[in-house]
């Protein structure tokens, strides 16, 4: 009986809510710094300010010791080139990773300088980054003096898809070694020793907490960030948080574009908890945003749960070849020392694969040959990396129980039988974010960002790297700066806006809200974009805002979260609007199309576009490309204190 | 024919129920509960029992609940039937399915 429809036919009666409902009730919480997101930034941004002795909270939407897209495991600690295999130097490796059009330059090369001190600190909470089993020794990048393993990813090949990044022959790898830059770790090991190393460090930990709101010097949007507020998701209860330093490293909005009512968690490969809202509450305090009119392409998901990367690599992932239903190897790429980092084939390996299966030259459906691998690469990409990923423990772990051998059995690939992701799927989940300077601060006075809050975040080791950077000069401010009010008219204002769902019980539920906003996003911000469609989806989303949102109803505290979820991406889906309005030409790297400018990428359109609000209305702006200067040189001004490796206890 | 009472109850949602409770094994730890980032369940009124999947619909699969169980065998994956893998033995060419 762990049904709820069980439960009510067995008792008549369904069960009481479960936790104490404490609506409109008020906490009030001090800290010297606030961490809003408790994933793999925040996590380190608690750590690091902590460090310093500062009094620290950290506010997560769901429990810290599993919360984040990186929350269940890590499989690659990607970047690292100050790792003592590494045959680059790492700034050189920084300014050749950042050599592509609107990345975030300042979190790569503090990723770079910084993530293999983070991984040596995360083995000493107790984190597991060496193959102290001596489980995988043979295998191909496994150091026997170090037991680093290093991964293929990046070791000629430098980005998922050929060609992203130009090939350049390093000055600090003249010779063409292999670079040695990404190390294969046991992810899943990560998030309960941040959490205990939080506890230990004496953060206080406010779990199942949304964030709702930033707090400003007297209300005003455009000032300091004093505090925050939030409502918990299992009581109701209202929270206040004061502080002198706030770092937001809440996550991108996961799905603007789709929603799928009946798996209304799993409309793409992110979470539902990852709705903007970090970004949306910085918008409304008038924090300036950048890139937010770029879109990736939706990596469907929907149904298709039985594998870890939709329309990619699936069963080829690291090393695994890939054959037809005929056992014929085909010319994908695997992500191995084969190729050496090559993940998405290009459009010409692409076309020949489809043509062969018009033609019967390659039988469907493929199969990941596992079976031909040598059985320690075949134990390091099934055990250590499938193992160690994310939400694909659970799915390796299903396979085993069910029977599958991979010495024996061949894994079936759902490329080509599956189907594309549809034109007018987007997703925002890696594009747009916060703009930062050096500092990782943000434009407003007080506030910080960490991870995938800030624009064209990376991958996990920059979620830590960029955390732990963040909670350092966050923690700096905040001693010398003093404290500061806040505004009772502004937290009176969010409680109102906050606690209406709960004030009625019908008019619209939290999932309607969220299909007719990626409706209006599919119709009007999609493949066509155009001025007057474009305005079209303002229109709409602005209509929804005013119509809908009002009737939006929530039962219960978690079902307020998801309502109040919806207003983030309602939110965040007219500020990418408003920034796809202020782009006016096409974009290639952004994956951006406009009809009425067709041109793509002309020499005065490589810019950023900046966007925030002044006074309650949109703004937009502009930087050069590589805004942030000359990487090594910034970053030392900038660091000249820092210690390394953390020896303190 | 059952003679329990037939109540009225709006369709149940799809998936009814991504992960299943082994009563026998599980002890109402609600260590699932806990490390759910969605928070998928509730707690069970009835101490000791396993925990109610609340919001099924809201499952990102991730894993957690399972992968964390202090007492193996007390939750384990249903898959949805259109989440459940296939394989295919290399020698003999049979297929297999989750």
């Amino acid at each position: 009986m762990s049904t709820w429809h069980d439960y009510l036919k067995k008792k008549g009666h369904p069960p009481d809510w479960p936790y104490p409902v404490r609506f409109e009730q008020e906490q009030e919480v001090a800290a010297d710094v606030l961490v809003i997101g408790g994933g793999i930034a925040g996590c380190w941004a608690a750590i690091s300010a902590a460090r310093q002795g500062l009094k620290v909270a950290l506010v997560e939407k769901g429990d810290t010791v599993r919360s984040g897209a990186g929350g269940p495991g890590c499989d690659h600690w990607c970047n690292a080139p100050a790792n003592p295999l590494s045959n680059v130097d790492p700034d050189e490796w920084a300014e050749h990773m950042a050599d592509r059009p609107y990345c975030n330059g300042i979190g790569i090369q503090i990723q770079c300088r910084e993530n293999y001190d983070c991984l040596l600190e995360l083995e000493q909470m107790g984190g597991k980054v060496r193959d102290t089993g001596d489980d995988y020794v043979g295998a191909e990048g496994r150091d026997d003096k170090t037991r680093l393993m290093i991964s293929p990813r990046y070791t000629r090949v430098h980005s998922y898809v050929p060609g992203m990044v130009k090939p350049a022959t390093l000055k600090s790898n003249p010779e063409n070694k292999l670079n040695n830059v990404v190390i294969r770790v046991w992810g899943t090991t990560f998030k309960p020793a941040l959490k205990r190393e939080c506890k230990r460090l004496g953060v206080r930990i406010f779990d199942r907490v949304m964030a709702t709101s930033l707090l400003t010097e007297k209300g005003e949007q455009g000032t300091r960030v004093v505090g925050a507020t939030g409502v918990n998701n299992r009581t109701g209860e209202f929270m206040i948080f004061k502080s002198k330093a706030t770092i937001l490293a809440t996550a991108g909005a996961g799905s603007i574009w789709l929603i799928s009512t009946e798996l209304g968690g799993y409309s793409n490969m992110m979470s539902r908890t990852i709705t903007g809202d970090g970004t949306v509450m910085a918008w409304k305090a008038g924090a300036e945003l950048t890139t937010m009119e770029a879109t990736g392409v939706l990596r469907i998901a929907t149904g298709l749960k039985h594998k870890w990367y939709t329309g990619a690599g699936d069963a080829s992932y690291e090393n695994v070849p890939l054959v037809d239903a005929n056992g014929k190897r085909l010319p994908l790429p695997i992500q191995g020392w084969e190729d050496a980092g090559a993940m998405v084939p290009t459009m010409d390996v692409e076309q020949k694969i489809r043509e062969g299966i018009a033609k019967g030259e390659y039988t469907l459906p493929f199969y990941g040959d596992f079976p031909a691998m040598p059985d320690v690469e075949r134990r390091a990409t099934w055990n250590l990396m499938l193992g160690e990923e994310s939400t694909t423990k659970i799915i390796i772990n299903t396979f085993n129980k069910a029977g599958y051998d991979g010495s024996r059995d061949l894994l079936q690939s759902y490329k080509y039988i599956e189907g594309n992701s549809l034109p007018q799927w987007g997703e925002a989940g890696y594009g747009g974010g916060l703009l930062v300077d050096w500092n990782l601060k943000t434009t407003l006075e007080g506030l910080y960002a960490a991870g995938t809050q800030m624009f064209s975040p990376e991958d996990h080791s920059y979620a830590a790297a960029t955390g732990r950077y963040a909670g350092r000069k966050a923690a700096a401010y905040a001693r010398e700066i003093g404290g500061s009010r806040i505004s009772r008219e502004q937290v009176n204002r969010e409680k109102a806006r906050v606690y209406a769902p709960i004030k009625r019980s019908d008019g619209m539920e939290w999932k309607e809200l969220h299909a007719g906003i990626a409706r209006a996003m599919q119709y009007y911000c999609s493949e066509f974009k155009t001025e007057n469609l474009l305005n079209m989806g303002l229109g709409t989303l602005q209509k929804i805002e005013k119509e809908s949102v009002p009737l939006l109803f929530a039962l219960d505290p978690h079902k307020l979260m998801r309502s109040l979820e919806d207003i983030s991406l309602l939110n965040y889906a007219q500020i990418i609007i408003h920034a796809s309005l202020a782009r006016k030409a096409s974009s290639m790297p952004l994956n951006f199309r406009r009809i009425d400018y067709p041109a793509m990428d002309p020499p005065e359109w490589r810019k950023y576009i900046t966007i925030k609000q002044e006074n309650g209305k949109v703004k937009t702006g502009e930087l050069p490309m590589a805004f942030w200067g000359h990487m090594k040189e910034q970053y030392e001004a900038h660091n000249k204190d820092y210690t390394g490796f953390y020896k303190g206890k | 024919m059952t003679k329990e009472k037939l109540m009225a109850i709006p369709n149940v949602t799809t998936p009814s129920s991504p992960v299943v409770f082994n009563p026998d094994i599980c002890d109402g730890c609600n260590t699932c509960v806990e490390v759910c980032q969605i928070d998928v369940f509730m707690p069970n009124p009835e101490k000791g029992k396993p925990p109610i999947v609340l919001h099924p619909d809201e499952c990102w699969y991730g894993g957690c609940c399972v992968n964390e169980c202090p007492r193996p065998g007390a939750i384990e994956f249903k898959w949805a039937l259109q989440h459940r893998g296939y394989w295919k033995n290399k020698a003999t060419g049979e297929i297999h399915q989750i």
